[in-house]
């Protein structure tokens, strides 16, 4: 206890600011526009839940990323959630496949309005180098309203939060927060 | 004979006509099934009615008197009243009226099935046998009522004498009741031979005459007999067998009340017959009650058959009450008497509870059972969609036994706690530390009983319906739901509005002790020991309500969201629900076995069929995880094995020949000549 | 009169009004302990917000029960608020009852809660009841036996007796069954919270879920209500372990400044304890649910010593 205690101590945050993102052509807003209720809303606290339509976890481990210190996702007011009914965001990765196509409908259904789809990752976008497989029924678009894409195979985190602010129309926000810090080397 | 004499005595003719009546027209209506019914449970009800109002006029002070010598040998037939008398005769009537209207309506499902004749003529002795046993002031009719309450109430077990586990229960309570009775024999007799008298009025005054080893030899035997009755642990083991196998109305009757006549005699036994005790009885009781609780209602929590759960609670309640029992019998022989007295008001106060709600949960489990066809809560499930108010009745039955406000059962546990919690003022350190430690049973068994009945509510009427029956299940009878919206009302109302109770079972304890009970109460609130405690129950109700409706007004004010939109039972998506996705209520209780496996020491057995060609492919998956009762495999099993080795041994003097039996007969009466001689 | 409703005015205020800051305050300093920043402490406030402008989804398999338990848990939080003793040792509606009477508001809520986690029919739910319910009853021996100490120590169960003894006769506070007594009450608040190691609030996977199981089919206002209700419990249970055993600055007459420096006080003392639970998350890893009897029966023995203590120091 007494050590760990000192380790934390000794040990500075980590969290750094956001650069802007490597490549903000990756990111595309959808027909669907989110309305400017839900944004505002939506601008101080986000929960998201996570849904693997079939990806190749190259996604997850980025995604999985966006929770470590360095990221620290929750600064924003965000933060992953164990249930659709606690969700506001569903982050969709891979490319759907059968037997997740209506598994993702029915999460997508049990997401209680106002709600954003993410679609995360180039699988997610046009079923990336499994488009045409057998078990593939189509990118996240087919199955259920997407509001934004983030492409990248994998996407960096700092993208995959940069889709997130953009279709709740916040890019800005990371200098906002920490107009101070300098952006990462 | 004054005129509430006179009042008294038209109120216990009427009873008894009424009970009369009721069995006479049960019989000779035997033929007709439908009116058999009706007016064996008429008759019932009107007696019930009597005995209420009986019960109610002896609480007011009203006295009885009644002797007939000639009926009875040794003293003959004697009755009288005092308030400890009249609130049993009270409690009885409490439960005796509802459970009479339903029965009307519940009996209607044994037309053509068993005797309604039989049960119509059972029920009425039955209830007449426990009244008069509450009013008994001899020892012999005290033992020919107590006698007459346990086979009518075994008739009554056996209805549905088909059955081979009704007939192992009806068995294992004619066993028990008459070990019990031959324990309350002896007790009585050492007694009348010790105080020379055998009318019960008298034993008090007389008790001192009495030389110590027979005081506490007369102390253990009724306790037997009388706990063997009340179904203390381990003492238990009739009860959760004998309940569910009787028809619902009368398992609300024995859970409900019969068993309390046991706590009747431990009452009449610490505070009345043997006058002040000393201190190890009280701790005795004390220590029996805590483990009856505990015990109790950790069975209640594993058991699958609903009744069976009820049955096992009622054990629960029984040790809560002798908690105060056996507090108050402690305060007394450390003469703390105002003490004794609370200790008393909590545990009658209980007593009635337990006699309004634990019907109301047996009539809520016969409606369950009489529209599912069983009796195993793995095979109900969604039956407040089904049946709305009984659900309603029932949940309202599960909140008041689990003590939880604004109910009756809250008052009576608060009440209880008070007691327990004010023996810091013993001064006698191992006195303290047991009383510490049956705060904690008490408390234990308080958040067990929740569990149970989260356990016993939300598996039966909860989530979607597990099996066949229960999707086609059907609201009960009007006569049913009616009396058990009667008894749910009557929760709230001994829940919000104790004082009129209480200011009547103060006095009935201030009879007993001799002192006013150390606590104050008025429509505001009850106050223990100068400011000690305070509840103010109707306030607490008011302020819950008023709160409760307040919140949705301000949602709405401050803009909330009021869309709501059904969708499926969140499942990770899976692609349909059924009841197999459900929690069981096996699976509700594991947490609790695995925390008292010592105690339930379970049996899993997991036996999985895998496909022949291979072991991947798994065929039936079978899965059993039963609690094995250990009062039945280390207590009764080696009692038992000795009785029947003996019973073999006995056997040799059993020829079948009538002549040998004269022959015996006659030995024996010279015999008895020569030692009376 | 008017004092009387300010004070139960102020008390509902900063136990509706405080909760959302003090969960944002415990997440904040776990975050910083964690080397995060975090969300502000001010975050719960606008999550609530959010949930109150949602729809609700609920399930189809549910009854009343299921929309009658999110109102039934505030209304016992709000008014377990009204007769706790948070600023004064004269809490005018004090009357209602006394500590045992708020342990059982306490589980009439879980009692519901346990109710509504089974009556969507999902297995998550269930496993939350079953679990919550069991946390429950074994808490509920250490509860009493540590009410028996104070029994013990002040004479009396009221609330504000106690507060009121501990606040006029310090030298109660330096025996070692009070500290045994304040352990013993810490770990059943944290159990009866959900806090770890007991159960983890910030836990995404269902299997190691206690309180989140229950409320995994909530949605909206329902949630909204749920969560706030959550946070008004750990609220008063810290409040509640602020002054039974450190009742420093609690106004023992009702003057306005008497109950400013009350609210001071209450505000640093929830402070100090919310940052200790936020250290104590952040040492400690969550327990597995079949050792929890074992922390429980710790808390228990605590509990009973501290009985013992005071029995021979009486």
């Amino acid at each position: 206890m007494r050590a760990l205690l000192r380790k934390i101590w000794t040990t500075p945050v980590v969290a750094e600011p956001l650069a802007p993102a490597d490549d903000d052509r990756q990111i595309e807003a959808m027909a669907r526009q989110v309305d400017a209720r839900a944004q505002r809303l939506f601008g101080r606290s986000l929960h998201i839940r996570e849904v693997d339509a079939g990806s190749c976890n190259g996604c997850e481990l980025e995604i999985g990323a966006l929770n470590n210190p360095y990221y620290d996702l929750e600064r924003f007011g965000m933060h992953f959630v164990a249930s659709p009914r606690h969700a506001d965001c569903l982050l969709v990765t891979g490319p759907v496949t059968r037997n997740m196509a209506d598994p993702l409908k029915r999460t997508y259904d049990a997401t209680p309005d106002p709600k954003i789809v993410v679609a995360v990752g180039d699988c997610a976008r046009d079923c990336g180098i499994f488009a045409g497989g057998y078990g593939v029924v189509g990118p996240v678009s087919a199955i259920v309203p997407v509001d934004v894409v983030v492409g990248g195979c994998p996407p960096t985190p700092q993208l995959i939060l940069a889709g997130i602010l953009a279709a709740l129309d916040r890019r800005g926000t990371f200098q906002r927060i920490h107009p101070t810090d300098g952006p990462i080397a | 004979m004054t005129s509430s004499e006179t009042l008294t005595l038209n109120l216990l003719l009427l009873a008894l006509g009424g009970f009369g009546v009721g069995a006479a027209g049960a019989v000779l209506a035997a033929c007709r099934p439908g009116v058999s019914r009706w007016a064996g449970h008429v008759g019932a009800l009107v007696g019930a009615m009597a005995a209420f109002a009986l019960g109610v006029a002896g609480l007011a002070g009203g006295t009885l008197d009644v002797a007939i010598p000639a009926l009875l040998p040794v003293g003959g037939f004697s009755l009288g009243m005092d308030r400890l008398s009249a609130f049993f005769v009270l409690v009885i009537a409490t439960a005796a009226i509802p459970s009479a209207i339903y029965a009307i309506a519940y009996t209607r499902a044994y037309e053509g099935r068993s005797s309604l004749a039989g049960m119509g003529l059972g029920f009425n002795a039955f209830l007449a046998g426990m009244v008069l046993v509450a009013l008994a002031r001899n020892v012999l009719t005290f033992l020919v009522m107590w006698e007459a309450m346990s086979l009518a109430s075994y008739f009554l077990v056996m209805t549905e004498a088909e059955h081979r586990e009704t007939q192992y229960a009806g068995w294992l309570y004619l066993v028990t009741t008459h070990a019990g009775f031959a324990c309350l024999l002896i007790g009585f007799l050492l007694m009348a031979q010790g105080t020379g008298t055998m009318n019960l009025g008298e034993w008090r005054a007389a008790s001192a005459a009495l030389s110590d080893p027979v005081r506490h030899a007369v102390f253990v035997l009724l306790a037997l007999g009388f706990g063997a009755k009340a179904g203390v642990v381990p003492l238990h083991i009739w009860l959760p067998k004998a309940h569910p196998a009787a028809p619902s109305h009368v398992s609300a009757l024995m859970s409900g009340v019969m068993i309390k006549l046991g706590v009747y005699g431990l009452i009449r036994i610490g505070f009345d017959w043997l006058g002040v005790g000393v201190s190890w009885w009280g701790g005795a009781v004390l220590v029996v009650a805590a483990v009856s609780a505990v015990l109790g209602v950790l069975y209640a929590l594993v058991e699958q058959d609903l009744k069976c759960l009820l049955a096992y609670s009622s054990v629960e309640n029984i040790g809560i009450i002798l908690l105060g029992v056996g507090a108050g019998m402690l305060f007394q022989s450390y003469h703390l008497d105002a003490l004794a007295s609370l200790a008393l008001v909590a545990s009658l106060y209980h007593t009635l509870n337990h006699a309004v709600f634990k019907p109301l949960l047996f009539m809520g489990a016969g409606a369950v059972v009489h529209a599912t066809g069983t009796r195993n809560m793995e095979e109900m499930g969604g039956l407040i969609k089904r049946m709305p108010q009984t659900a309603a009745c029932f949940l309202v039955g599960s909140v008041a036994i689990a003590a939880l406000p604004p109910f009756n059962g809250f008052i009576s546990e608060w009440l209880m706690f008070q007691s327990l919690l004010l023996s810091f003022q013993i001064s006698a350190t191992g006195i303290n530390l047991l009383f510490a430690l049956s705060i904690a049973a008490l408390a234990l068994t308080s958040g067990l009983a929740a569990a149970c009945f989260v356990k016993a509510f939300g598996i039966t009427f909860l989530a979607l319906p597990r099996s066949e029956q229960a999707e086609r299940a059907h609201e009960a009878p009007w006569a049913m739901r009616g009396t058990m919206a009667m008894s749910a009302v009557a929760c709230l109302a001994l829940g919000m509005a104790p004082v009129g109770l209480l200011r009547l079972l103060t006095v009935t304890a201030a009879d007993l002790t001799g002192t006013d009970a150390d606590v104050r109460f008025n429509w505001n609130g009850i106050v223990a020991n100068d400011a000690f405690a305070v509840v103010s129950p109707l306030w607490i109700a008011v302020a819950l309500v008023s709160l409760l409706a307040l919140v949705p007004i301000v949602l709405r004010i401050i803009g909330a969201n009021g869309g709501r939109r059904a969708y499926e039972t969140w499942g990770c998506g899976r692609a349909l629900q059924t009841a197999r996705f459900e929690y069981t209520g096996t699976a509700f209780a594991n947490p609790f076995k695995r925390v008292f496996g010592l105690l339930y020491r379970p049996v899993k057995e997991l036996d999985i069929q895998f496909h022949p060609e291979s072991r991947l492919f798994v065929e039936t998956i079978a899965y059993r995880n039963e609690t094995r009762s250990i009062f039945e495999e280390v207590l009764y099993g080696p009692i038992s094995r000795l009785v029947q080795r003996g019973a073999q041994r006995a056997r040799i003097v059993q020829s079948g020949s009538v002549h040998l039996y004269l022959l015996y007969i006659f030995v024996a009466l010279v015999v008895l000549l020569a030692l009376a001689g | 009169m008017i004092t009387k409703i300010a004070i139960e005015t102020i008390q509902l205020l900063i136990v509706g009004l405080g909760a959302p800051l003090l969960v944002g305050l415990v997440r904040r300093v776990k975050a910083r302990l964690q080397g995060r920043r975090g969300a502000g402490v001010l975050q719960p406030y606008a999550d609530l917000r959010k949930l109150l402008a949602k729809e609700a989804v609920v399930s189809e398999t549910t009854s009343w029960i299921f929309r009658f338990t999110p109102y039934l848990l505030v209304a016992t939080m709000l008014l377990s608020a009204l007769l706790v003793p948070l600023l004064t040792t004269r809490t005018p509606l004090g009357f209602l009852g006394n500590i045992i009477v708020l342990m059982y508001l306490f589980l009439l809520g879980t009692f519901f809660l346990a109710l509504a986690g089974l009556d969507a029919g999902s297995a998550f739910g269930g496993m939350g009841s079953s679990r919550e319910m069991a946390v429950a009853a074994l808490a509920e021996p250490t509860v009493m036996i540590a009410i028996f100490a104070m029994a013990l120590r002040v004479g009396n169960t009221e609330l504000d007796e106690i507060v009121r003894r501990g606040a006029t006769d310090s030298l109660l506070l330096l025996t070692p069954g009070h500290l045994l007594a304040f352990l013993a009450f810490f770990i059943v608040a944290l159990a009866e919270t959900g806090r770890l190691p007991v159960d983890n609030p910030a836990t995404h996977l269902e299997l190691t879920m206690i309180h989140e199981a229950m409320v995994l089919e909530y949605s909206g206002r329902y949630l909204m209500l749920i969560e706030w209700a959550a946070g008004m419990k750990l609220l008063i249970f810290l409040a509640l372990l602020s002054n039974l055993f450190f009742p420093w600055g609690v106004a023992l007459t009702v003057t306005p400044a008497a109950v400013a420096v009350a609210c001071v006080a209450l505000v640093l003392k929830v402070g100090a304890l919310a940052v200790g639970i936020a250290m104590l998350e952040t040492a400690v890893a969550k327990l597995r649910l079949f050792r929890l009897p074992a922390l429980l029966s710790g808390s228990f023995a605590l509990a009973l010593l501290a009985v013992v203590s005071f029995l021979f120091v009486k």
